[in-house]
């Protein structure tokens, strides 16, 4: 376990900005509980500081996880976002999509988001940009980008896909055996 | 005789059937003593008593009436508290019982009673009719002597009744058996015998045969149960030990049935009331479980698939047995504390902990199984635990891995034996050995989890040991290992408002006194998993603290400690014939002066 390199703060936060711009700052400074970020393996965990100093204690070899898993890193040193990070990310998100009950479930079986589903979604969404999926009660079910803007998504057609599906919370059951080790 | 044959027939009767069927007995009890208040004359008195012999009689061959009369009240309430639900279960099955039963009495009533009935009412009357204010007393003075003698009537009748009642036979004979042996087992068969030796059991000395004793017919029983419920035997006699006849009997048989499914409401995310709102919306049905809890929930049947909703992939609720929350509401864990999960896999325990503590702290979940530990970190994940560290050790490692925490869950890995209704394969795949070896790990591993807690922390320095298991060698007698190897600790009273104390003694072992302080959970009494939670303080640190020892020092100790004191090797003493010759006439002469003969002529 160590801290991240600049490098790799680079391409963790490039991602992180996609969902939430700025509200990163709120993810790192926190005067009064500081959080950081780890790298265990090729995984970057979001831990409380005070936590993070505890599991130096725990060896290389046995420490399995720590805090909130954001994602990894792939070989070619690109960031992959995983769907842990869901709960940082939808408390700060910038753009949000809430989809209809009847669309809850193909979501969560890993389709994208077709435009019948649609219940509600925030006005200001350029096209490519990061966005985070709820249900009409406000629970997060997952995040994608948006295929359209939020102005021409409304003359798509009911089958017409509005935002691409990167994570889902479906990928607990699904990912099981890939997702956390 | 219709009933007889229904009885033979049936299901095995539930721990629900045979409340109701106690309580029908009650019912009869209560009905047939009114009967015998009414003022009636001696001839009608001849009659109830052939009823009755015949009724014993009955209750003899067929009945597991007197059977769970083991504190059925006290369980049943305890059992009420724990599911609501089961209430109106019970009281379902009381109201068709007593329908059933308050038929049957009519009808015997009826048959018996027709004549004598009529005749008495005619008297009755033409006496009624010379009533007047004169003979008034002298007439009531005679009806009271006259229920007096009554009564004394009934209570020799039933003296007579207890000496004559015949002693069934009930053990097959030698014979009989070498005849069985090669056909296949008539299970309806073994059914009523196994029922008919517990009745014996229960009261030995009035039932039993002459010339049986009372572990002929034991052995019997646990054969019975061996071939009727698939045991091993030796686990059959192991189980059949914890209890009384009839209490064991209800537990093989609980053992038989799922328990019900139960759900743990994340609290992290939601409140159970949103969420018990949302979930009803889906179409589940399903029922906060009891009092004692105040997050779970209980599920009776379901439209969608309980573990696949969205609910369920956001995190707020976790399917997790009643049982599992116990060891957790024992812990107490308070917020900012740092705590310890010694086996965590899949991680309801630490979830539950880490919601406790509403995410602060720190809560490290150790298990010693690397493919374990992904359910631990899907699961941690899922409810949205910001708090933990997962590690993969074996446990013995700590405190050298890290030590002084606030509080220690050891939820140890166990034979199983109180969750068999979830795992069948206990039944036959546990072992002598493993009742040695199962314990040796666990013993190890509760006394690191004693050095790992910091006897000086302001809020905790509380060891919760728990298992998933009945036997005494898991639970009682590796709390008294503890006790006896670490002074510095004692066992405090876990707060649970149900459970059974645990064993003080057993078998002629003797036990520290305050083990009654811990917890005993079975499948039978509370309609949860068989479980066990004992919760240990520590006052003091102890030199063992210091202790840097890994699990294969650990290992390698206990192994030469249980050599030193356990086993017996050949060389222990040397056998001196000559010596022991004197010694034996000794010891004779001694007894035959004993018996009065004197040894010398």
């Amino acid at each position: 376990m160590r801290s991240l390199t600049e490098e790799e703060t680079k391409v963790v936060f490039e991602k992180l900005a996609n969902y939430i711009g700025r509200n990163i700052t709120f993810l790192i400074d926190n005067p009064e509980s500081p959080y950081v970020f780890r790298l265990q393996k090729d995984r970057v965990y979001y831990v409380s500081e005070q936590i993070a100093k505890f599991a130096t204690s725990v060896s290389r070899s046995n420490l399995m996880s720590l805090g909130t898993c954001f994602g990894k890193f792939t070989k070619t040193g690109k960031f992959k976002l995983h769907i842990t990070s869901l709960n940082y990310l939808s408390q700060y998100a910038k753009f949000k999509i809430w989809i209809k009950t009847n669309g809850e479930m193909p979501f969560l079986y890993g389709n994208h988001v077709l435009k019948a589903h649609i219940g509600k979604m925030s006005d200001d969404i350029p096209e490519h940009a990061g966005v985070i999926i709820y249900s009409m009660n406000d629970v997060p079910l997952g995040f994608g980008v948006s295929a359209k803007s939020t102005q021409e998504a409304r003359n798509l057609p009911p089958t017409g896909i509005v935002a691409f599906r990167q994570g889902d919370i479906g990928e607990y059951l699904r990912e099981e055996d890939t997702l956390f080790t | 005789m219709g009933r007889r044959a229904k009885n033979k027939q049936g299901v095995p009767p539930s721990y629900e059937e045979f409340q109701a069927e106690k309580n029908k007995k009650d019912h009869k009890r209560k009905r047939s003593q009114e009967t015998v208040d009414k003022p009636v004359k001696k001839s009608k008195a001849e009659i109830p008593k052939v009823k009755k012999s015949k009724k014993r009689q009955e209750d003899i061959e067929e009945e597991p009436k007197d059977l769970p009369q083991v504190d059925l009240e006290e369980l049943s309430s305890a059992r009420k508290s724990l599911f609501d639900e089961s209430e109106e279960e019970e009281e379902e099955l009381n109201d068709e019982f007593d329908i059933e039963g308050g038929e049957d009495f009519q009808d015997s009533d009826e048959e018996v009673h027709t004549k004598p009935m009529f005749s008495d009412d005619d008297e009755d009357e033409d006496e009624l009719e010379n009533l007047n204010a004169e003979n008034m007393e002298a007439y009531s003075k005679q009806l009271d002597e006259e229920d007096e003698i009554e009564a004394e009537e009934a209570e020799q009748e039933l003296i007579e009744g207890d000496l004559k009642q015949p002693r069934a036979k009930v053990l097959p004979t030698a014979e009989e058996e070498e005849e069985t042996k090669g056909q296949p087992k008539d299970i309806t068969m073994i059914r009523t015998r196994m029922l008919e030796i517990i009745k014996v059991l229960e009261n030995f000395k009035e039932l039993a045969e002459e010339g049986k004793s009372r572990t002929e017919y034991t052995t019997r029983l646990i054969q019975d149960i061996c071939d009727y419920f698939g045991y091993s035997e030796f686990l059959a006699e192991k189980l059949f030990n914890l209890f009384s006849p009839s209490e064991a009997m209800e537990f093989f048989e609980a053992n038989e049935i799922a328990r019900p499914i139960t759900i743990r409401t994340n609290t992290l995310k939601t409140r159970r009331r949103d969420l018990a709102q949302t979930l009803v919306n889906r179409g589940v049905n399903l029922q906060p479980i009891g009092k004692w809890t105040k997050v779970g929930l209980q599920i009776f049947d379901s439209q969608v698939p309980i573990g696949a909703t969205p609910e369920y992939l956001a995190g707020q609720y976790i399917l997790q047995a009643a049982s599992s929350f116990l060891p957790v509401m024992a812990l107490e864990p308070q917020e900012n504390e740092r705590i310890l999960d010694m086996a965590a896999a899949p991680g309801g325990k630490t979830t539950y902990i880490s919601a406790m503590m509403k995410n602060t702290g720190c809560v490290f979940a150790n298990d010693a199984n690397k493919a374990r530990t992904k359910s631990l970190i899907a699961n941690i994940h899922r409810l949205g635990c910001k708090n933990t560290i997962v590690c993969n050790y074996d446990a013995r490692e700590f405190p050298k891995v890290i030590g002084g925490f606030d509080r220690i869950l050891l939820d140890a890995p166990c034979s199983g034996t109180g969750v068999i209704a979830k795992d069948e394969s206990v039944k036959v795949s546990r072992t002598e050995k493993d009742f040695m070896q199962i314990p040796h790990l666990q013993k190890q591993l509760l006394l690191s989890a004693i050095d790992s807690v910091d006897a000086n922390s302001a809020t905790g320095g509380i060891i919760v040991y728990s298992t998933c298991s009945i036997a005494v060698e898991e639970n009682e007698a590796v709390v008294d290992y503890a006790l006896r190897k670490r002074p510095n600790v004692k066992l405090v009273d876990t707060g649970l408002t149900i459970g059974k104390e645990g064993f003080t003694s057993y078998r002629g072992k003797h036990f520290n006194s305050k083990i009654n302080l811990t917890r005993r959970y079975y499948p039978h009494t509370y309609n949860v998993d068989g479980f066990y939670v004992a919760k240990f303080k520590k006052i003091a640190p102890s030199p063992h603290d210091i202790s840097k020892a890994g699990a294969k020092e650990k290992e390698n100790a206990a192994r030469l400690e249980l050599e030193e004191e356990g086993i017996i090797h050949d060389d222990f003493a040397d056998f001196n014939n000559d010596e022991d010759k004197e010694l034996i006439e000794k010891s004779k002469k001694y007894s035959m002066k004993k018996k009065g003969i004197n040894p010398n002529l």
